[in-house]
């Protein structure tokens, strides 16, 4: 408990006032060592008792030598270092209050909209970034999510005064969401019959053309542009990635197979609740995996209770890239690292585990250069925790940096409580 | 066997024709009316057939039936032998003659109230007032159908409504209504559909138990005292036709019988149901209802499963199902339950008799086949001295069949109603066939026909020519081609063994031609499917769905050895320690329990701990909001509860072995909750917790003001946080009244009370009484400060407590005045943001209202974090500081105060129940998986017997799925598989669903 009380103590020196989030780091003045830490590397690796050092926000040694006299250091004994947890195809910055349409920024209406962009619409002051931070979640895909094709990714910092200052690579990604063959039973229905989809065929057709129709948009372009074709620049050369929500066997099957024969080049699977059948086509074509939330029921009466938490090992074992993510109201995505946790607790080591939310979608988001783990010359985006990181009962993060800039953790939720347990303290 | 039977020559004389009291334009052509059937194998009812008997009928009734008989001049003699007489069938359930109910069309918004003009009563889905005769019409299309599939009689109804009124029996031919309407009343029908009613209550399956109920009751107040101040056509229904049969259709599965049976037992009716085909998988609960049933043929189609990916969507329980839905009758002969068959819910009418034998070739015997054919829907309906049996006095309502009716190859011929024969198909057909020597121009040839279609003619062993047969009436047509090509075109009539005619050859030349019949056909070696190759079934398994067990998990006693076990008691965490589980009790806490006898139980490495236990579920329900009205505390969610959920399995896989069933939160005074312990395997009933306090759902804030819903739902009161109050005051002010007027009956003498009113009995004002009365304890849905606040004080108003507060999620801002009122506080660990009132929700809360005194839960109100609740209450560890053990009990020992069983379980003490869990590790850890789930002493979710399911379960769907691939090589009929989502249900839950048809 006393603990607890000196954390808050300096807690309410940075952040005082009820209702606004806090105040974005500065970029890092000086060069920090973290000291006598267990360094999760996000590879596989662990580094006992390992220094990392870090200078304008790159990190320039992990390892075990003592580190030079400028650096500032930070005893981190009996702690443990974590890659910063990335977050993909999320709503984060574009969901404030999932019920309340004013605060919904993440689809559009309309069918095709792979012209719309995330990045103008991620609102840095939203009161949920404190809380992905304070479980290690650092980094973020904020995404579309409506229609057929829902719009244009980018790869958010959860920090930063303005959606420029957080943008970590801009339009990184289209978003789709293949049809599916079956509708959703209609709400408030009596029947558990979900109606077929009329239009499948159309909606999959409509998908491809507009991707045909920018191939050749962009081989003989107009004088008048087109905002839509002139979106999918890049989908085919790979500087842009293609990701597909879709989770029935069937559908993924036909989604890999009609947007590779148009040459879609970097491919990524988001949902992927069948992914296990038709995993030789997955590895096939070298497409990634994002999974949903694991904590979730299987999609089947008769699937084995445990297979949405067996399934990321499943993957994983077969060689598969394989990311987790939380589809659906943004709120509960700071589970995150839980997810990781319990695909260890079924299957994975937890080294193996914690890749599925650091170094794997670093790769899939394009970002490994800078992200995904605790290595020289990649960004200091990492955090510090008092134990477990993937274990709800030992998960405390102490610190959290992103690029080297020491970020606040605490926000609103952690006022509130500070300022009631005051009261029942008396 | 020669019988006389009771033969009644007097003829009756013509001048009793049925319509003479109708004017007549021109002369009256009354023709004579009687008939002697000769020569036919008569089944005279399911005891007695007589073999070269005649029938003999006049004026649409059976005068005798018998050998040997007299045949009065002047009756028409039909021979029929080879052929079977059959009385007709009967449907005890059609909508034969009846155009169905239109629903009107409505607004967006809500309709609360009833708006049907007239005396009726307060809710349009009680049509007890209305009868199906009034609107009943002679349809001649259909009675043909019906006629074709053998049918002679049926019952009718407008199956519109939750009391849908009276049904009629109609006889199927032609004539006119009048004469074809032979009971105007037959039977009285109810349903929990309220059909086309727009009238938002009943919105869910509680609530329409609730109505039923509610109507009775005060269909008993009117008949004693309301009818002085009111008029009310609906209860005058629900009473004038309590004497006829009452018919009760509860769709869904099996449940809904026994819970409509329920109904009845209470009201001291005893319906007769209309079955769903799935009886067979618990017949023991159908064998208690003692009712008698009404039972559908709707066997499914093999599916298309030659995709294995498409295949994957079917369940196995729909898998067994097409495998074991034939059996179904034959099951409910062994068990002795008296049923009559229905085509209702049939894609195609043929599909009646061909269905049927499919259950005799599953089980089911012949004449109890023909009882449900024939004798027992004409008792059900009241008419068995009239209908479903051919003796004397009865109507002449049969069919002519050429053989046994239920061997494959018998056709039926004609069906008689009323003494008047509809022809379905020619009788002369099977005369046909036979050996022949046909002679065509001086050339003679041995010819076979082989029915009204085809022949051959064998000219040696090796070469025929295919001859194509038509039969019109006595006109028989031959065509063949023969050696040489030539096309031998003959036409002819039908003789006595003798077929006769003229013809033209293919050079255009006229021919005569005779064949003369030798022999009837060599029956072939036939080999029906059922003779030929016994069909293995699968076994049935408890619950009939994905990891039912074959048989269910029995108690056993047991001792955990050398476990860490968390007692949630004051002894805290006791490592190295054994417990002994003896009858379903935890016997013994020690370390090195000698235990000879019971089943050793390595634990060592393992934690034990108390049963998880959720303060809030709506997991097993099969609706969980009657959304309609602002107060439904007369609906009762043990009316919902399905044993059959397989979410119930699953959260065993989690630990979770007790759960209070909430009703959802659609209203500030919803419905009653169930209590239930984990019993996978067995009945809803059986899963209740038995003698625990009564409790019953309150709700506050969003979902009550309907603030997340379209703005047409801005109607109902209230609207706001205020209004929500006033709710309140007006119900429990309400209620005392109820309470003191009943008091004060219940304070008189025998004598007086027999001179007094009886109050009448109203169910919801009854509960809101008893929470007055401290008999029934609150689970109230909350959010923000202001509202908790309120509801504790209306609670003080009228001196009694909020019992739990649920969600609460500002409950850390007013914790201490919940301390203080003595509220419990079941909270989410960590959601929030997900509406406006839960902005200011944090993952502080439990940790906060702990530290004020308040004793604190965590719940689940979903299916998937309910089987991972460890590791939700693993959070205040996280967020708040809490220690292990004070986190560990929000989910054991704290909810099993909150619902007041924590005498009996919630944590490991001598005596309580044995309901525990066997982790693998610290039952705080993502790590930590169940290895073992007992309730009660039995063990339902265990590691390894799962994997053992999966395995069973495999194979079971493998060996299914080769059997329908079977049937379609074979050419059986198949269809697609339309994939299914199950409905989960949550608190949030505010659809006004339609039980029924859309």
């Amino acid at each position: 408990m006393k603990k607890m009380f000196t954390y808050f103590l300096t807690l309410l020196g940075i952040y005082s006032i009820q209702g606004q989030s806090p105040t974005p780091a500065s970029p890092q003045s000086a060069p920090i060592a973290i000291v006598h830490a267990t360094i999760h590397v996000g590879n596989g690796a662990i580094i006992e008792n390992g220094t990392l050092m870090f200078n304008e926000g790159v990190i320039t040694h992990v390892g075990e030598m003592t580190p030079p006299a400028q650096y500032q250091i930070i005893d981190a004994s009996g702690q443990h270092v974590y890659p910063g947890l990335i977050l993909p195809a999320s709503r984060v910055g574009l969901e404030e209050i999932s019920s309340l349409r004013p605060t919904r920024d993440f689809a559009e209406a309309g069918a095709i909209n792979p012209h719309v962009r995330t990045q103008v619409a991620y609102n840095t002051e939203s009161e949920l970034m404190p809380t992905f931070k304070f479980n290690g979640i650092l980094t973020a895909q904020a995404a579309p999510e409506s229609g057929l094709v829902s719009g244009t990714s980018s790869i958010m910092m959860l920090d930063g005064w303005n959606w420029e200052d957080a943008t970590l690579k801009k339009d990184d990604a289209i978003h789709l969401s293949w049809p599916t063959r079956y509708n959703r039973v209609r709400y408030g229905s009596s029947s558990n019959e979900r109606p077929l989809n009329k239009n499948y065929d159309d909606e999959v057709r409509s998908i491809l053309d507009l991707f045909i129709d920018s191939k050749h948009y962009f081989e003989n372009p107009p004088v008048e542009i087109n905002l839509k074709l002139e979106a999918l620049k890049g989908v085919f050369d790979g500087s842009k990635s293609v990701f597909v929500n879709v989770n029935n066997a069937k559908e993924i099957m036909s989604a890999i197979t009609e947007l590779k024969a148009i040459e879609v080049s970097n491919l990524v699977i988001v949902g992927g609740r069948d992914a296990y059948y038709v995993k030789d086509l997955i590895k096939q074509y070298n497409v990634s995996v994002v999974l949903d939330e694991l904590h979730r029921l299987p999609s089947r009466e008769e699937e084995d209770v445990d297979m949405p938490y067996r399934l990321p090992a499943l993957l994983y074992k077969e060689g598969i890239l394989v990311a987790l993510r939380h589809r659906g109201a943004l709120a509960r995505s700071r589970n995150l690292p839980f997810y990781a946790g319990t695909a260890a607790a079924y299957g994975l080591s937890r080294e193996e585990a914690l890749q599925l939310v650091t170094s794997n979608p670093a790769k899939i988001l394009g970002v490994s250069d800078y992200l995904g783990t605790i290595e020289k010359g990649k960004w200091a985006t990492f955090v510090v925790s008092e134990g477990d990181l993937l274990d709800m009962s030992t998960n405390r993060v102490t610190k959290a940096f992103i690029n080297g800039m020491d970020v606040a953790i605490e926000g609103k939720q952690q006022v509130l409580n500070q300022r009631y347990f005051d009261k029942y303290s008396k | 066997m020669k019988i006389h039977l009771n033969l009644l020559l007097v003829l009756l004389s013509f001048s009793t024709f049925a319509q003479q009291n109708f004017p007549v334009n021109g002369v009256i052509d009354q023709r004579p009316t009687s008939y002697a059937l000769q020569h036919a194998t008569i089944v005279v009812d399911d005891q007695i057939t007589i073999e070269n008997a005649t029938l003999l009928i006049d004026m649409g009734r059976v005068v005798g039936v018998g050998v040997d008989l007299d045949i009065p001049a002047g009756v028409k003699r039909i021979d029929l032998e080879g052929k079977f007489i059959y009385p007709a069938f009967i449907d005890p359930l059609t909508s034969y003659g009846l155009k169905a109910s239109v629903r009107k069309p409505r607004g967006e918004a809500p309709q609360y109230e009833a708006i049907t003009e007239g005396a009726y009563g307060w809710n349009e889905a009680i049509k007890s007032y209305f009868h199906s005769a009034s609107e009943f019409n002679v349809d001649t299309k259909a009675a043909q159908k019906l006629r074709e599939v053998g049918f002679g009689a049926v019952l009718s109804h407008r199956a519109d409504g939750i009391m849908t009124g009276t049904s009629v029996i109609a006889l199927l031919g032609d004539d006119p209504t009048q004469e074809m309407l032979i009971n105007t009343r037959a039977a009285f029908h109810l349903s929990f559909n309220k059909g086309t009613s727009n009238q938002s209550y009943p919105s869910s399956i509680m609530g329409s138990v609730a109505l039923i109920r509610q109507s009775y009751y005060d269909a008993d107040w009117y008949q004693r005292e309301g009818n002085k101040i009111q008029t009310n056509l609906a209860l005058e229904g629900v009473n004038a036709n309590r004497n006829l049969p009452q018919f009760f259709k509860p769709e869904g599965d099996l449940q809904r019988l026994v819970l409509a049976d329920n109904i009845g037992d209470e009201f001291g009716i005893q319906y007769v149901l209309v079955a769903n085909g799935d009886e067979y998988q618990r017949i023991d609960l159908i064998k208690n209802t003692r009712a008698k049933l009404i039972v559908p043929l709707n066997y499914p189609d093999a599916y298309k499963v030659d995709d294995p990916l498409d295949a994957l969507e079917i369940s196995i329980s729909d898998l067994k199902h097409w495998e074991l839905a034939p059996t179904n009758p034959g099951v409910l002969e062994k068990n002795n339950i008296v049923f009559a068959f229905t085509s209702n819910g049939l894609k195609e009418s043929k599909d009646y008799l061909k269905n049927i034998r499919r259950s005799i070739a599953d089980g089911l015997s012949k004449s109890q086949a023909l009882k449900a054919m024939t004798s027992v829907p004409a008792q059900l309906i009241g008419m068995e001295n009239e209908l479903g049996a051919l003796r004397s006095g009865m109507r002449a309502n049969f069919v002519i069949t050429s053989g046994d009716l239920f061997e494959e190859k018998t056709k039926i011929f004609e069906t008689w109603i009323q003494g008047k024969p509809y022809k379905i198909a020619d009788r002369d057909e099977v005369l046909l066939a036979g050996e022949y020597d046909l002679n065509v121009k001086g050339q003679q040839y041995a010819l076979e026909i082989q029915d009204a279609t085809k022949g051959k003619i064998s000219i040696n062993d090796s070469v025929s020519w295919v001859v194509t047969v038509k039969l019109e009436d006595q006109l028989v047509g031959l065509s063949y081609k023969d050696s040489s090509g030539a096309l031998i075109a003959l036409s002819g009539w039908v003789e006595e063994n003798h077929l006769r005619g003229t013809g033209r050859s293919d050079s255009g030349q006229w021919i005569s031609w005779e064949a003369k019949r030798t022999n009837d056909l060599k029956p072939k070696p036939e080999k029906s499917p059922a003779e030929s190759t016994p069909d293995p079934k699968g076994a049935l398994i408890y619950p009939f769905v994905a990891f039912g067990n074959e048989q269910i998990p029995t108690q056993e006693d047991v001792v955990f050895k050398n476990a860490t076990v968390w007692t949630m008691e004051d002894q805290g965490v006791l490592e190295g320690t054994d417990v002994l589980v003896r009858n379903g009790k935890i016997a013994q806490i020690a370390k090195n329990i000698s235990s000879s006898g019971v089943r050793e139980i390595d634990a060592t490495g393992m934690h034990l701990t108390p049963g998880i236990i959720d303060e809030h579920s709506h997991a097993a329900l099969s609706g969980v909001n009657e959304g309609s009205h602002a107060i439904v505390s007369e609906v009762r969610m043990k009316d919902a509860v399905d044993a059959k959920d397989s979410d119930i399995y699953r959260q065993l896989s989690g630990g979770v072995t007790m759960v209070q069933l909430l009703h959802g939160s659609a209203n500030p005074v919803g419905g009653q909750s169930a209590i239930v312990k984990f019993k996978w395997g067995h009945t809803a009933d059986e899963m209740l917790v038995g003698g625990a306090d009564s409790y019953i759902k309150f709700a506050l804030g969003e979902n009550v003001k309907q603030s997340n819903r379209s703005n047409s739902w801005s109607t109902r009161f209230p609207q706001t946080r205020m209004g929500v109050e006033q709710v309140y005051i007006e119900g429990f002010n309400r209620a005392l009244n109820y309470d003191k007027e009943w008091a004060k009956y219940q304070s008189l003498s025998p004598k007086l009370k027999q001179k007094s009113v009886i109050p009448r009995r109203d169910l919801q004002l009854e509960a809101l009484a008893e929470i007055i009365n401290k008999q029934r304890f609150i689970t109230c849905h909350s959010y923000v400060q202001s509202e908790i606040n309120m509801i504790m004080k209306v609670a003080e108003k009228y001196d009694f407590n909020i019992n739990t507060f649920t969600h609460i999620l500002e409950g850390y801002k007013v914790a201490d005045k919940m301390a203080e009122h003595g509220a419990g506080a079941s909270t989410f660990s960590d959601w929030w943001s997900y509406k406006y009132e839960v902005k200011d929700a944090i993952p502080y809360n439990a940790s906060l209202m702990a530290q004020a005194g308040v004793l604190v839960a965590i719940n689940s109100d979903d299916a998937e974090m309910a089987r991972r609740l460890n590791q939700e209450a693993a959070k205040s560890v996280r967020y708040g500081n809490m220690e292990a053990y004070d986190a560990l009990k929000m989910v054991t020992i704290n909810p099993a105060k909150m619902l007041h069983l924590d005498q009996r379980t919630g944590s490991l003490k001598v005596g309580k129940d044995a309901d525990i869990v066997l982790w693998t590790d610290h039952p705080l850890s993502i790590y930590a998986k169940v290895s073992k789930t007992m309730v009660e002493g039995t063990v339902y979710f265990d590691q390894d017997q799962d994997i053992a399911l999966r395995d069973a379960m495999q194979k079971e769907r493998t060996r299914i799925i080769n059997k329908m691939i079977a049937v379609k090589k074979a050419g059986g009929k198949t269809s697609t598989y339309t994939p299914q989502e199950k409905h989960r249900w949550d608190c949030e839950e505010f659809v006004d669903v339609e039980i029924l048809n859309d």
